[in-house]
């Protein structure tokens, strides 16, 4: 597939800003600024953005509660994702959803879901508007491995092949569900094997390869919008860090595993393929990085200046009021 | 203006919804054939697979369809063929379309109307039963709809339609049998405002669905010993009209709720609550509550016919507040 070296970096920018948007997020909810807690997606960038790249503007996405990379890799702003985990005003949510609520619907950001598959069935409902609107918009719905063994995650598949709905199912299988290792939750070593039981294509992709996201991204994508129907993407990933926060101190895991995927850091991968192309030199990825930190650094500092919610606010957005 | 039933009433509130508005459909299961109790009958005929659209026996993921379609511009009308299925729909009703609004702080609009249908009929069991209606009186951001007769269930399924949230829809199957006059043309009906159906001086009855017909045929019954009910229908149970309930209960000075749900914890005991809260000054007698007795619904006819409340329990609790003998 032929990516332009322009695209090439920016969808490097878009890693890079994940990841120093959740190692700070991470370290703030340590200080107890961001309120409640985070889901970090650190290691698992290149699915987001290998999925994203591959959308148009005006398609839409479904997130989990491990949300932040999916909403950055679909144009959600720093600024206001940190203004919303510091509870603020300004925050994509005004403060009353969080971390786990996050949402952009301008953005075709559906929202990020506290509950396990939740946005599978949402995500086939967005997907079949699309059909009944007759636009060619398709539908993300990023899930995690815990996911898949859902009745939610079963039924909205099953009746997305019945509908053929334009939606494609990313499910990004990490190695562990909350605090226990996939393999003990789940019946099948891939995935992407339940895609049969529905009929629907189901492909294996290595997930820290972004190329491989990318690729395999835009061919489920292009057979969504042409009518062709859902399919189910298994992207092989690691949660370089803890179900909750960096270290939330119940699981221990092999130091040896945590080194094998850390040297498969898909940003790693992705910097050093580029510098290899001769796309970017190593002091051109290095000033990238830095700009990057910068960014998030000011979005940082603009959230903290954000004021608080009205306290009024407590009871505002239960019912939608007729319009005077 | 002509004799409906109250099936006919729903298919006909549906119908010229669905005409007037482009973004409306169903989904639900068997809504192709007009369901079992054929409130969708022609509806298919006349809309085809689009805008009626047949599901799987999938409940969790047909009102997922609701949610994902209604953040996105559709109005869905999201049918759960019997009210005890919405059990496995619960998720995406309480966690999903109610509290999306609000989560996102106010970004989402979620048109969606749940309809479902209720209560006790022929033998269909513990599963297949229920009354179920408090259990959405107690989430905020539902709205909760239980009408008793076809004029009201057009016009209150009409404005749930055409209302910008999430609204549950209840028919009680008894209710659905019934006839009365309903206009031929489209009509809304005020969401959360109660309806006085009888008025009267000694006692206040507040009645929800297949209850309200008991309760009329009581008062009349009682009328006759000389006892004036005044009988008042909620219609919207979330939110809850307690204003015409208080100001009959401050005018009558006694005070029964009557619901087919089970008692404990029902609607009645809100409601119950909020009289004893609001107008303690005017009760001459305890507000007394009709439910069902807090078991399972029976299969047997005569242990149903024992489980389900009726003009039996309502004339009861007439007694134990001293008004006859």
């Amino acid at each position: 597939m032929e990516i332009t070296n322009e695209h090439m970096v920016r969808m490097l920018t878009q890693m890079l800003r994940i990841r120093e948007f959740d190692e700070r997020a991470a370290r703030l909810m340590e200080q107890a600024r961001v309120k409640g807690s985070v889901h970090l997606y650190c290691g698992e960038e290149a699915i987001g953005v290998g999925v994203c790249e591959s959308l148009r503007a005006d398609d839409y996405i479904t997130s989990t509660h491990r949300g932040h990379g999916h909403l950055i890799a679909k144009g959600g702003d720093p600024k206001r994702m940190y203004a919303e985990l510091f509870a603020k005003a300004s925050g994509y949510n005004g403060g009353k959803g969080g971390s786990m609520h996050l949402a952009a619907l301008d953005l075709g950001i559906i929202g990020a879901n506290g509950i396990v598959a939740a946005g599978a069935p949402i995500a086939l409902g967005v997907a079949f508007a699309s059909q009944y609107q007759d636009n060619d918009r398709v539908t993300v719905c990023f899930f995690g491995d815990g996911a898949t063994n859902e009745g939610a995650f079963h039924e909205a598949v099953n009746m997305a092949a019945i509908l053929k709905a334009p939606v494609i199912f990313v499910c990004e299988n990490n190695g562990y569900g909350e605090w226990s290792p996939t393999a003990t939750q789940t019946s099948v070593a891939d995935i992407a094997d339940r895609a049969a039981a529905y009929g629907i294509p189901g492909v294996v992709i290595d997930g820290m390869d972004l190329a491989a996201v990318y690729e395999a991204a835009g061919e489920a994508v292009a057979r969504a919008r042409s009518g062709g129907g859902p399919s189910l993407l298994e992207c092989k990933t690691y949660r370089f860090y803890d179900h909750v926060g960096r270290d939330f101190g119940v699981l221990q895991r092999d130091p040896e595993e945590i080194a094998y995927w850390r040297a498969r850091d898909p940003i790693l991968l992705w910097r050093n393929r580029l510098e290899e192309l001769g796309v970017l030199s190593s002091t051109d990825a290095d000033a990238l990085h830095a700009s990057v930190v910068g960014e998030m650094e000011a979005a940082i500092a603009w959230a903290d200046a954000q004021p608080d919610p009205h306290p009024d606010a407590l009871f505002t957005d239960v019912y939608t009021e007729p319009a005077a | 203006m002509s004799v409906k039933t109250m099936t006919a009433a729903v298919n006909e509130a549906i119908d010229q919804e669905m005409a007037r508005d482009e973004r409306v459909f169903v989904a639900g299961e068997d809504v192709r054939v007009g369901g079992p109790f054929g409130t969708e009958a022609g509806l298919h005929a006349k809309y085809g697979d689009k805008r009626i659209v047949n599901t799987a026996i999938s409940e969790l993921a047909l009102t997922g369809i609701g949610v994902g379609a209604a953040a996105v511009g559709l109005r869905p009308i999201i049918e759960i063929m019997i009210m005890d299925f919405v059990t496995v729909a619960m998720d995406q009703i309480v966690n999903q379309m109610a509290k999306m609004k609000y989560m996102l702080g106010g970004q989402a609009t979620l048109p969606i109307v749940v309809t479902t249908h209720a209560g006790v009929d022929s033998s269909s069991a513990a599963q297949h039963s229920g009354s179920l209606e408090a259990w959405f009186c107690h989430v905020p951001g539902l709205k909760v709809l239980m009408p008793s007769n076809a004029y009201d269930a057009k016009g209150l399924l009409t404005a749930a339609i055409r209302d910008d949230n999430p609204v549950i829809f209840i028919s009680n199957k008894r209710c659905l049998q019934t006839s009365c006059e309903v206009p031929d043309e489209p009509f809304a009906l005020p969401l959360g405002v109660a309806e006085v159906k009888r008025e009267g001086r000694d006692l206040t009855i507040v009645a929800t669905g297949r209850l309200v017909i008991d309760a009329l045929d009581v008062a009349e019954t009682l009328a006759g010993q000389g006892i004036s009910v005044e009988v008042i229908d909620p219609r919207t149970l979330s939110p809850l009209d307690m204003d015409t309930i208080l100001a009959s209960v401050r005018k009558t000075s006694r005070a029964i709720v009557a619901h087919e749900a089970v008692r404990t914890c029902g609607i009645g005991a809100e409601i119950a609550a909020r009289i004893s809260d609001e107008a303690f000054d005017y009760l001459d007698a305890p507000v007394k509550r009709v439910g069902a007795p807090f078991t399972p619904v029976p299969f047997a006819p005569l242990l149903e016919d024992r489980y389900l409340p009726g003009k039996a329990q309502i004339l009861d609790a007439v007694r134990e507040i001293g008004l006859t003998t």
